[in-house]
């Protein structure tokens, strides 16, 4: 919460009582001097989130030559010119598979997510970095994390606990709209505050369910036992909400909860269906970063080995990056471009959809960092290497962003590293094997 | 008892037809019990000499989560079947081959747990709703706004022995009627206090998790052995679906179930029972990846006449087909790939090229039809195929992995797709692309083993609609199934019908999806399967010798089995499957 605030108090002041029903910026008289600090001096919250899009992209087509800012514009990243100087690209990382097989659309993005290479496809070596910062900041929040996908599958997820718990996505925007904004939702600029005593006595019940979650450990194996101690967390996280429930919060100039969703875009794959699904998703995971619901979020807009499809098309995404021919005249796969087209259009979507919420003296974009990735570099061929990211956001300042970052063919963790310390851990290192490193992606940091 | 006192005979009847936990509970013992509707009759006495079952096989103490289905059945059982939830469990990883096998090894994450607490919420809601209070809650309150603890008492005992699936503790008791008293004493609403109670239950670890407890087999010294509640809902998991009903606590509370004689008759009541179809349900969609449906979708510019009604409609028809001729008519199971009986609906007989039906209706292909048995249903062939075509490939695989339990290698990262991609070459069939694909040696290690029989399908689209040309060239379906030849789809599923994995594989399956897990050693499975066959290849004889062997009950320390893994050619490189 944005805590020790009360602007919905000298608002109703200002404007006599009246009602207030959209929402706005936080007041200057709230911030610092230069509007990037809460006026106790306090920094403003800063979240993190990822997103992810399946089958990399073609080098000739996608890596801008000028390395550094002000890098040109090229034919797959097109649609990011609106929002090139929110992001740095980052190219030509490699993903090191060491003494295990390169898994076919798993390796690459395991090794960036999780900075270990997996030994098998059920493999999940290690919790997402997502995962990391949540337990470093998102306790304080309603949700953890909150995880979507513009797939409509619900098991299409990058964030994962532990290897026998995948933090399952939202998959239909009705459902997320009413987990996010239905009953439950407190309105943190709402006029009156009435605690619910529904709650306070659901709370108190949760305390004989704990004492259930301890007797039945007590005859649980090592590996059952940690299960269990992930439920009790989990109990604890309900207790956090209900206790979130109970208390007023604190006026987010930035929150205005969106209209209902009347229906759920059609079930399908095709690159218009997935796109619209992942604008309302979006739309909606923007939103319910503004109004501080969770502080870590995950988007992805495709599977690893991507099945979206083009309209009269036979094959699926995947498929045509094997099977499509290079075009002797283009250089490249006319096809299988075109859906990486339609991915950078949506991530040109996302990273400009928090810059649409006014947050301080600048944009929501300029508190959050994400971090992006996919499965491959080139997926034609499999590769691991000359593998593309992006960040978007400035971190509260802390990220220098509108970069081109030539990797060397350097370890793709680094950016992970690089997140993560910003998000504020204490890393010495991150990944193992060659996937280790301690090195941060400096030129992005400020 | 007011449930029965009051409730009408329709809805008597109805209850009657679902199974409803407190109907069976305090007054319909007949409704799922032995008496309900036989549909598998008692064993007779089979011919032949029977072998012993090896000694040595036992599963690990399990801690399943209950899935999403078990969980609705269990409400649907113990509080009506109009108690439905609506609700999406997280997925749990396929392991194995099972989603079964998965729930031995899940984790709940935050979410996960929250979306328990909005589900227990709803539920409890419900049940305490004014038109639903007096049928399901045996007593009144003294008075509606306030706490009566005798009344809470005699309902959160009764409905926690089912939902905890053994006799509630006092303590835990007393805990939950202090709770629901001092909610009803808060919220000035007797009900409401009791909704507390029930959400709590509900999120309760021992009744998400299904936690097996042992005991030492006075019979064996050594051994050890399900307690009489875990076998119970062992028992009931496996064949139901759902939570042990009242005859079966019973059964646990008496030790009846423990003795052979007691164990027998409560198998027997359970394979006679209504309810083994949700169970058996539930087991062929989870062999079958059925979760695939959930996300599949045709495109529409491609197959305009594969809708969302569609998809629903074709996982329907196999598993109406599968319990109509395992269960229902107690067919051999083999025969399911080569059987012409099946159900038609409305959206399905377009795509067959059928008259249209009003309803779901018995069909029998006609014998010179190019459709006999699973393979052939639209189920099979559009699941495995891709959004806008066929795959001979991704059909050949699921026949081996699926049905054969033979994994395929996944495809080489250096795979050479020179071959599909050469620009001079003109493929104007399926067969011909895969075959010039198998020409490069590294592909065709793995993809003789898949596509000899994924081409015998492709007289069926992406869509599983029949054709005979594609593009206007005809198609040649013929195909071979390790060493058997066949000219058609018709000749495959007589293939896989006499192929020895065939029943291998789902004595497998059904093995590991009853105890939780891959057996330990192939002995257990050879006995099983030897049975199995002495006995026709009927399923609910399967069930029986799985669920009354010794092995279904015993319990060891170990660790977990992994299952061998045994590809379809454990030499063969690689498949693209992307074909």
């Amino acid at each position: 919460m944005i805590n020790g605030l009360n602007r919905r108090r000298v608002l109703r002041g200002m404007l006599n009582g009246s009602a207030v029903t959209v929402g706005l910026p936080l007041l200057n008289v709230f911030l610092n001097g230069n509007g990037t600090a809460l006026a106790d001096g306090r920094a403003m919250p800063v979240r993190f989130g990822t997103w992810f899009w399946g089958l990399g992209m073609t080098k000739s087509i996608f890596v801008p030559k000028k390395v550094g800012a002000n890098w040109e514009i090229t034919e797959e990243m097109e649609s990011l010119k609106g929002v090139q100087k929110h992001i740095n690209v980052l190219t030509n990382f490699t993903a090191f598979r060491d003494t295990y097989e390169n898994l076919c659309h798993y390796t690459g993005w395991i090794i960036g997510r999780t900075g270990i290479a997996p030994s098998n496809q059920t493999d999940k070596p290690g919790e997402t970095l997502d995962v990391t910062v949540a337990n470093q900041i998102g306790r304080t929040t309603r949700f953890k994390t909150l995880t979507a996908t513009a797939t409509g599958d619900v098991r299409s997820t990058f964030s994962y606990e532990n290897a026998n718990s995948p933090n399952a996505p939202e998959f239909s925007p009705m459902a997320f709209y009413t987990r996010l904004f239905g009953p439950d939702f407190q309105d943190p600029n709402a006029k009156t505050f009435t605690p619910n005593p529904n709650i306070m006595v659901r709370k108190s019940a949760l305390s004989g369910v704990m004492d259930e979650v301890k007797e039945l450990n007590a005859k649980l194996g090592a590996d059952d036992k940690a299960r269990l101690d992930q439920y009790f967390t989990g109990l604890r996280h309900l207790e956090r909400q209900f206790e979130q429930q109970l208390t007023k919060p604190e006026p987010i100039a930035s929150c205005v909860a969106p209209k209902a969703l009347k229906e759920d875009p059609k079930l399908g794959g095709e690159a218009a269906q997935i796109a619209e699904r992942h604008r309302l998703m979006t739309d909606l995971m923007v939103m319910a970063v503004a109004c501080d619901q969770t502080r870590v979020f995950n988007m992805s807009y495709s599977n690893s080995s991507s099945n979206t499809t083009k309209a009269g098309y036979e094959k699926p995404h995947h498929t045509c990056t094997h099977e499509e021919r290079v075009d002797d005249a283009l250089g490249y796969q006319p096809t299988a471009s075109w859906f990486t087209r339609r991915s950078m259009e949506s991530w040109a979507y996302f990273v400009d959809a928090f810059t649409k919420v006014k947050e301080g003296d600048g944009t929501l974009l300029d508190n959050v960092l994400i971090y992006a990735n996919s499965d491959h570099g080139y997926a034609r061929v499999h590769s691991l290497d000359g593998m593309a990211m992006f960040t978007a956001g400035r971190a509260g300042g802390k990220i220098k962003t509108g970069l081109h970052i030539d990797g060397a063919g350097t370890a793709g963790t680094r950016l992970g590293l690089t997140c993560m310390r910003t998000m504020g851990l204490d890393l010495p290192s991150w990944g193992t094997k060659s996937n280790n490193t301690s090195k941060d992606v400096s030129e992005i940091l400020v | 008892m007011r449930l029965f006192t009051k409730a009408s005979g329709n809805l008597k009847q109805a209850l009657c037809a679902s199974t409803v936990g407190l109907a069976t509970a305090f007054a319909l013992a007949s409704c799922s019990g032995p008496g309900a509707e036989t549909r598998i009759a008692a064993p007779a006495a089979k011919a032949g000499k029977v072998t012993a079952e090896p000694e040595g096989e036992a599963s690990p103490r399990r801690l399943r989560l209950m899935t999403q289905e078990q969980y609705l059945n269990t409400l649907a059982y113990v509080f009506g079947p109009d108690i439905k939830p609506e609700t999406h469990f997280a997925p749990v990883q396929r392991t194995d081959g099972l989603l079964a096998n998965g729930t031995a090894k899940a984790g709940v994450t935050d979410s996960q747990l929250e979306l328990y607490q909005k589900t227990a919420a709803l539920v409890a809601g419900m049940v305490v709703k004014p038109e639903r209070r007096d049928f399901l809650i045996m007593c009144k309150p003294a008075d509606e706004k306030a706490a009566d603890k005798a009344c809470a008492g005699k309902f959160l005992s009764d409905i926690g022995r089912l939902l905890y699936r053994q006799p509630m503790k006092p303590a835990k008791v007393a805990e939950l009627v202090e709770q629901a008293s001092a909610s009803a004493d808060k919220l000035k609403d007797f009900y409401a206090g009791l909704a507390v109670a029930i959400e709590a239950m509900l999120v309760s670890p021992n009744v998400l998790y299904i936690a097996e407890t042992s005991e030492p087999d006075p019979k064996r010294p050594g051994h050890q052995r399900l307690d009489a509640y875990s076998l119970a809902s062992r028992l009931s998991f496996f064949l139901w679906n759902a939570a042990p009903d009242d005859a079966m606590l019973k059964a646990a509370e008496t030790g009846e179930i423990l003795t052979d004689k007691g164990k027998a008759k409560i198998v027997n009541m359970m394979l006679a029972s209504p309810r083994l179809e949700t169970g058996m349900r539930a087991f062929f969609d989870d062999m079958f990846a059925f979760d695939d449906f959930n996300n599949l979708a045709k495109d529409p510019m491609v197959y305009p006449s594969f809708t969302g009604v569609t998809t629903g409609d074709a996982r329907e028809q196999t598993l109406r087909t599968v319990i109509d001729q395992l269960i229902t008519k107690n067919r051999d199971y083999r025969d399911l790939y080569t059987s012409r009986e099946t159900f038609m609906s409305p959206s399905l007989a377009a795509l067959y090229r059928l008259p249209s039906t009003r309803t779901w209706t018995p069909y029998e292909f006609p014998a010179d039809s190019p459709r006999a048995g699973l393979l052939t249903q639209i189920s099979f062939l559009a699941v495995h195929s891709h959004p806008g075509r066929s795959s001979p490939t991704l059909r050949g695989k699921a026949l081996r992995e699926v049905l054969l339990c033979q994994p395929v290698p996944r495809p080489p990262a250096n795979v050479d797709f020179s071959i599909v991609n050469n620009p001079n070459s003109s493929y104007k069939t399926q067969r011909d692309r895969v075959v010039a694909h198998r020409s490069n040696p590294v592909c065709a290690g793995c993809h003789k083993i898949t596509d000899p029989m994924g081409l015998a399908l492709e007289n069926f689209d992406g869509a599983g609609r029949y054709r005979d040309n594609e593009k206007g060239n005809p198609i040649d379906a013929s195909g071979s199934l390790d060493g058997k030849d066949f000219k058609d789809a018709v000749g495959l599923g007589q293939a896989l019908h006499d192929h020895p994995a065939l029943t291998s594989c789902l004595v497998k399956r059904v093995y590991a999806y009853g105890t939780g897990g891959p057996a330990k050693s192939d002995e257990t499975l050879k006995w099983v399967n030897t049975r199995f066959a002495e006995q026709g290849y009927r399923l609910p004889d399967l069930l029986r010798t799985i669920t009354l062997s010794q092995a279904f009950a015993d319990v060891s320390d170990d660790a977990p089995a992994q299952a061998p893994v045994k590809s379809a050619s454990a030499d063969a490189p690689a498949a693209n499957t992307s074909k």
